[in-house]
């Protein structure tokens, strides 16, 4: 018999987290991720889970914690944003090279300077290189499954790679939402226990973990690190498969709305998806072909699939809730603009950055997108390449 | 040593191997060798104390002379000796 809980994203993911038990939870409170310890702590008071809870100094200690107990063969999780992923940085990297499958819920906040506690995807996307898998999420629902989804997907054998279930902060983290918790037995039997293969408490095969490469074998690691990120690419699909006969929902890379002879499409992530389709909705009504697609996985990058969705549209905006400055656009708007070079058909793809610090995004938003698609797609050519949308001039 | 491929090494940079240190010969880094005169010493092992690489090796609680293929000639055996019984010789 499924729950049906009014909680916040953020009690979501703790629910989530108490269900699958972690043997340890090493965390440092930051906005807007907070409640999600928080919340849990109250678990482990209750007597509810039997997680080893260590209140680290910082972010750094959390992930560094997370690490060596992850390298010992325990399930280790943490919570972080903005700043506190920042501060972790260098150990997000060493966790992922060294091939440790922690799950951390990352509640999306802007990176200072200015200081801003606010939503945006800086931090996440700042981190896209470090070799970790990227689920966003559009809302609690979503916030709950993924992280629970991302634990079989972490300890994959062929995966073996630390995971980030990225979702909005505040939008999504402290939004009360109608949340269907599944069964407590459900989730233990889906994450079941953690084999470790290599694990510094296995005495009768002793290890070493996190030793020196010189010239000669550092690259050699990395080349194993891309084939894991290729690994997790092929063999994604078929956990999502076995998590659709648990949760009734299918996890793909990208989900699409309303994209059937669509010829303007926008491509969003997380919370801006849920606005986004009220805005096709409104415009499927007036006749024009709006579609939308919504992209859950950033890494690794689908580009197959992402290509296969838009490749019919004729006018495409990437909506990038982060920027790179690069002087050439937004992350997820580069990479779809790549992914594209070799394919037949080109739709128009332009960038609209919008929502930084938490800058509101609505309706009219983003049907003003769709109205300069119209325009690109009449004249055949984009004005502007990277667009600043909600931005005052 | 033939240098391996990416599919023949372990993982994560797993040294799945205990102890294997003791392959990694790093004796030819030294410039100069510690020469210990037998008679001056007394078997004290302050030299095994201090020694940064476990290059003293001894024996039936006796210093019986220098693991050659790890000593990286550092000399620290030779200042903390009480007896000054180790002479660092140019190779």
């Amino acid at each position: 018999m499924k729950d049906i809980l009014a909680l916040t994203g953020n009690e979501a993911v703790a629910q989530a987290m108490r269900q699958i038990n972690p043997d340890v939870l090493a965390a440092y409170p930051i906005t807007p991720q907070t409640e999600i310890v928080m919340a849990f702590s109250q678990f482990v008071a209750d007597g509810l889970v039997d997680t080893e809870t260590i209140p680290v100094e910082s972010e750094h200690s959390a992930m560094s914690a997370c690490v060596g107990a992850s390298a010992s063969g325990a399930r280790a999780m943490t919570a972080t944003c903005s700043q506190g992923l920042a501060y972790m940085w260098e150990i997000v990297y060493i966790a992922s090279a060294m091939r440790l499958p922690i799950v951390m819920p990352v509640v999306n906040r802007a990176l200072s300077a200015p200081i801003n506690i606010h939503c945006d995807h800086s931090d996440s996307m700042g981190a896209r290189d470090s070799g970790w898998i990227q689920i966003y999420c559009e809302n609690g629902q979503e916030a709950y499954e993924s992280t629970i989804l991302a634990v079989r997907i972490a300890e994959a054998e062929r995966i073996l790679l630390p995971v980030m279930v990225c979702f909005d902060g505040f939008i999504t983290s402290h939004a009360v939402e109608r949340i269907e918790l599944l069964e407590d037995k459900v989730v233990k039997d889906w994450v079941g226990d953690r084999k470790a293969k290599y694990s510094l408490l296995d005495v009768d095969n002793p290890l070493t973990y996190g030793p020196l490469d010189l010239q000669d074998y550092y690259f050699e690691h990395k080349r194993q690190e891309a084939e894991a990120m290729r690994n997790a690419y092929q063999a994604i699909p078929g956990i999502i498969d076995k998590f659709e006969r648990v949760v009734g929902k299918r996890y793909d890379y990208l989900e699409e709305y309303k994209m059937e002879g669509a010829e303007l499409v926008v491509l969003c992530l997380s919370s801006t998806c849920g606005t986004a389709r009220t805005a096709v909705d409104r415009l499927r009504e007036k006749g024009i072909k709006a579609g939308m697609v919504k992209l859950r996985f950033f890494r690794p990058f689908p580009a197959r699939e992402v290509v296969g969705a838009l490749s019919k549209a004729k006018a495409v905006a990437i909506l990038d809730r982060s920027d790179t400055f690069s002087n050439r656009g937004g992350p997820v708007f580069n990479e779809i603009r790549s992914a594209f070079y070799d394919n037949e058909n080109k739709p128009l793809i332009v960038n609209y950055i919008y929502g930084l610090g938490g800058r509101d995004i609505n309706v009219e938003d983003i049907e003003k997108v769709y109205t300069d698609l119209q325009g690109f797609h009449k004249q055949k050519k984009v004005e502007t390449l990277v667009n600043y949308l909600g931005v005052r001039e | 040593m033939k240098e391996k491929g990416w599919k023949e090494i372990p993982i994560a940079g797993l040294i799945v191997e205990a102890g294997n240190a003791r392959e990694y010969k790093t004796g030819d880094w030294r410039t100069f060798k510690p020469v210990r005169d037998v008679e001056k010493c007394t078997d004290c092992l302050t030299c095994w104390i201090y020694c940064p690489d476990s290059s003293i090796l001894v024996s039936g609680e006796k210093m019986v002379g220098f693991d050659y293929n790890h000593c990286k000639g550092c000399s620290i055996c030779a200042q903390v000796c009480p007896v000054k019984c180790i002479e660092m010789v140019k190779e």
